[in-house]
């Protein structure tokens, strides 16, 4: 069945345990309903979805993920290890038996969603509209479980709070829909490390919202790293709001999925508002994967920093879209975009464009994008100690990931990544066991 | 060990080198120097096999084998190593790799097994004291941000933990101040052996108080126009170079 018939059945089939006593949440879902119907599968003739055909997904069958799959084995190898605050979703749906959430500090909640749906309304849909796209209406419409990470002002979070995302394998593929809302008050600080991997064979469709709201002065680093199976539709938007004085950091590295899209979208809505985004993908085979940005600059003094690289090998494609929009009266503001890529591969393809939109005088921005070759000097510098050929063009490539890994203040994180990213370069780099 | 005969090298349709012989056999120091623009970089750059130059004629043999045929990463693994005049900032690939790569590369080309990793890291730390390096240094990117002197130390930390059988060292003394010039030559000094050989290609007679070597040449316009022991530095030193060129004329 399609996707809007799905949605109908799966909506029509939980309204009665949703409704009771949570009216809210049931007019909230059946309003997304009616925006998903209005507004269906993004296609080809949005400017925003030009490069990436999601025309297959409607031609699929979903069912409904129950969360039973064994996913022992699953769940502990693909753990990145950060065992303090760590929630596990299996197919979507949290598993108690599998997280951890013992000592959190006074002032935190942190909160498994289905359970705790009434205590997230009022941030739920606040942040991310219903309209963003067909698929945020989706989620708002259908979500499963998620989390709601909540701090009051001054919290501070010692330990980052790590969301484990885990697919397996199903008969037919299934509709995963998480929402993760995050809260942060005056002055708290957290960071936060949303996961998705799975099993080789998993197919489903993850279709993940994430909401951000930062007080004045509130600190929050987000983690997202993406290496579901090479089969899995991943499609995921993030939405952050931003008052005077926040700072937020997002890192997005995208590795797994047939076909994935992140949207990132942040609104810097308080003056000395700052963000920092760093991203990176790496495509193989036919993988697709797009990335899409934008922040917009609604006060005075806002900073944004964007830096993607994208390495692209075999017939994969990468979309970058980095929009900065600096509205009127949002003088003394600086917005920093950048986007590099790496093409391994005669027939591996970038559309990369950054896009800066000023309606203001006084700034500082800057923009670009680079499609690159390898420094030729570095180059002749490890070769001349004995490296072939190939293995030095393998430490370059991994050194321009490495520009975007660095800037992970998590060790075991850091480590991960590193270890996964070069463990997807071509194998005729043959960097396993140097790094 | 390294024999250069009748070397014709041209840059851009410019002859560079015109004609260059040199003979260094296993266990000798040489020297070679010379003013500005005689040639002595192309040498370094043909020697260790960058683009861009063009041999019209003349031989480079090393250990025998013609070195001309041989790429970049072959020289090295059989034994020839360069020292770079400005060694290159490589930002995002770790010392530790870059040793770890090279010296795997050289073992495998012996036919000898990589080293364990307890080894290596023993190996590396005991060639880093000697350089008076700290061991913080294997987690940086290569040469990124490093002073001058740290780079040239880099250099040879690298010649200690390969152990080249020719080294190749352009220009190793400059920038050095004088404390960093005391540690990079007893790092050279220590690679003294019957067995290796060691080449300086060099603007300033400074560096030949500290590394001595038994033979010295001079290079102008593209040729060795004289050679002689350690004594012909310290009157290339007191005297310049114009009286070799205009006894070289005659």
């Amino acid at each position: 069945m399609s996707l809007a018939e799905f949605t109908d059945q799966w909506l029509s089939a939980i309204a009665p345990q949703i409704s009771e006593g949570s009216g809210w949440l049931t007019d909230l879902r059946q309003g997304a309903v009616e925006q998903f119907a209005t507004l269906g599968l993004p296609h080809a003739r949005l400017e925003n979805w030009k490069y990436t055909d999601v025309k297959a997904l409607a031609k699929r069958q979903f069912s409904l993920p129950n969360g039973q799959a064994d996913a022992v084995t699953l769940i502990k190898e693909s753990s990145l290890g950060l065992d303090g605050i760590r929630l596990v979703f299996v197919d979507g749906i949290f598993s108690e038996q599998a997280s951890t959430l013992n000592s959190l500090p006074q002032g935190v909640q942190v909160l498994p969603l289905a359970k705790n749906a009434n205590a997230a309304k009022p941030l739920l849909g606040q942040v991310a509209a219903a309209n963003f796209s067909g698929f945020t209406a989706l989620n708002l419409a259908g979500w499963q479980d998620g989390v709601l990470i909540d701090l009051a002002a001054n919290a501070r979070l010692e330990q980052p709070v790590y969301l484990q995302f885990v697919a397996t394998e199903q008969e037919n593929p299934v509709l995963v829909q998480p929402r993760i809302l995050i809260k942060a008050g005056t002055y708290a600080e957290a960071t936060v490390v949303e996961h998705y991997a799975g099993a080789d064979d998993a197919a489903s469709l993850t279709n993940a919202v994430t909401e951000v709201e930062l007080a004045d002065g509130a600190n929050i680093t987000h983690y997202k790293l993406q290496q579901e199976s090479s089969k899995q539709y991943h499609i995921a938007s993030m939405h952050v709001q931003q008052q005077r004085d926040s700072r937020f950091t997002s890192h997005n590295v995208c590795l797994g999925g047939k076909l994935a899209r992140q949207d990132i979208q942040v609104e810097l809505n308080g003056e000395g508002a700052e963000v920092n985004l760093n991203g990176l993908y790496l495509g193989n085979a036919r993988q697709h994967l797009d990335n899409h940005t934008l922040v917009n600059h609604n006060a005075p003094h806002t900073n944004s920093h964007e830096d993607y690289k994208g390495i692209l090998n075999d017939r994969s494609r990468g979309v970058f879209n980095g929009r900065a929009v600096v509205h009127k009266n949002a003088q003394k503001i600086e917005a920093h975009q950048s986007n590099a890529n790496l093409l391994l591969s005669d027939k591996a393809e970038i559309d990369t464009k950054p896009e800066l939109e000023i309606y203001a005088d006084d700034v500082k921005c800057s923009h670009g994008s680079t499609t690159g070759q390898l420094d030729e000097n570095a180059l002749f510098a490890l070769r001349s100690r004995g490296l072939g050929e190939e293995m030095a063009r393998g430490l370059l490539t991994l050194a321009f990931a490495n520009e975007v890994i660095d800037r992970i203040e998590i060790p075991a994180v850091h480590d991960r990544i590193e270890d996964a990213v070069a463990g997807r370069l071509p194998e005729k780099f043959n960097l396993k066991g140097l790094v | 060990m390294l024999e250069v005969k009748d070397l014709r090298v041209s840059v851009e349709d410019k002859e560079i080198l015109k004609g260059l012989n040199l003979t260094i056999n296993p266990g000798e120091v040489h020297a070679i120097m010379g003013p500005n623009g005689a040639g002595k970089s192309t040498l370094s750059a043909v020697i260790a096999g960058r683009d861009g130059y063009e041999v019209t004629s003349g031989s480079i043999t090393f250990e025998g084998e013609d070195l001309l045929e041989m790429d970049i990463e072959e020289r090295a693994r059989a034994g020839l190593l360069l020292g770079f005049q400005y060694p290159v900032e490589i930002p995002g690939v770790k010392n530790v790799y870059l040793l770890k790569a090279a010296l795997n590369a050289k073992r495998e080309h012996l036919g000898l097994p990589e080293l364990e990793a307890p080894e290596f890291m023993k190996l590396v730390r005991e060639k880093l004291q000697f350089m008076k390096m700290d061991s913080s240094f294997l987690h940086r990117s290569v040469n990124e941000g490093f002073s001058g002197g740290e780079k040239k130390r880099n250099e040879i930390l690298q010649m200690l933990i390969l152990e080249p059988k020719l080294a190749l060292l352009d220009e190793i003394d400059s920038g050095l101040d004088i404390d960093a010039l005391k540690i990079v030559s007893e790092g050279v000094n220590s690679l003294r052996d019957a067995g290796r050989s060691i080449v300086m290609v060099t603007h300033y007679q400074r560096l030949l108080d500290y590394i001595v070597p038994d033979h010295i040449h001079v290079l102008s316009d593209g040729k060795i126009i004289k050679s002689g022991d350690k004594s012909l530095a310290f009157e290339l030193e007191k005297r310049g170079y114009d009286w070799v060129i205009e006894e070289a004329a005659q």
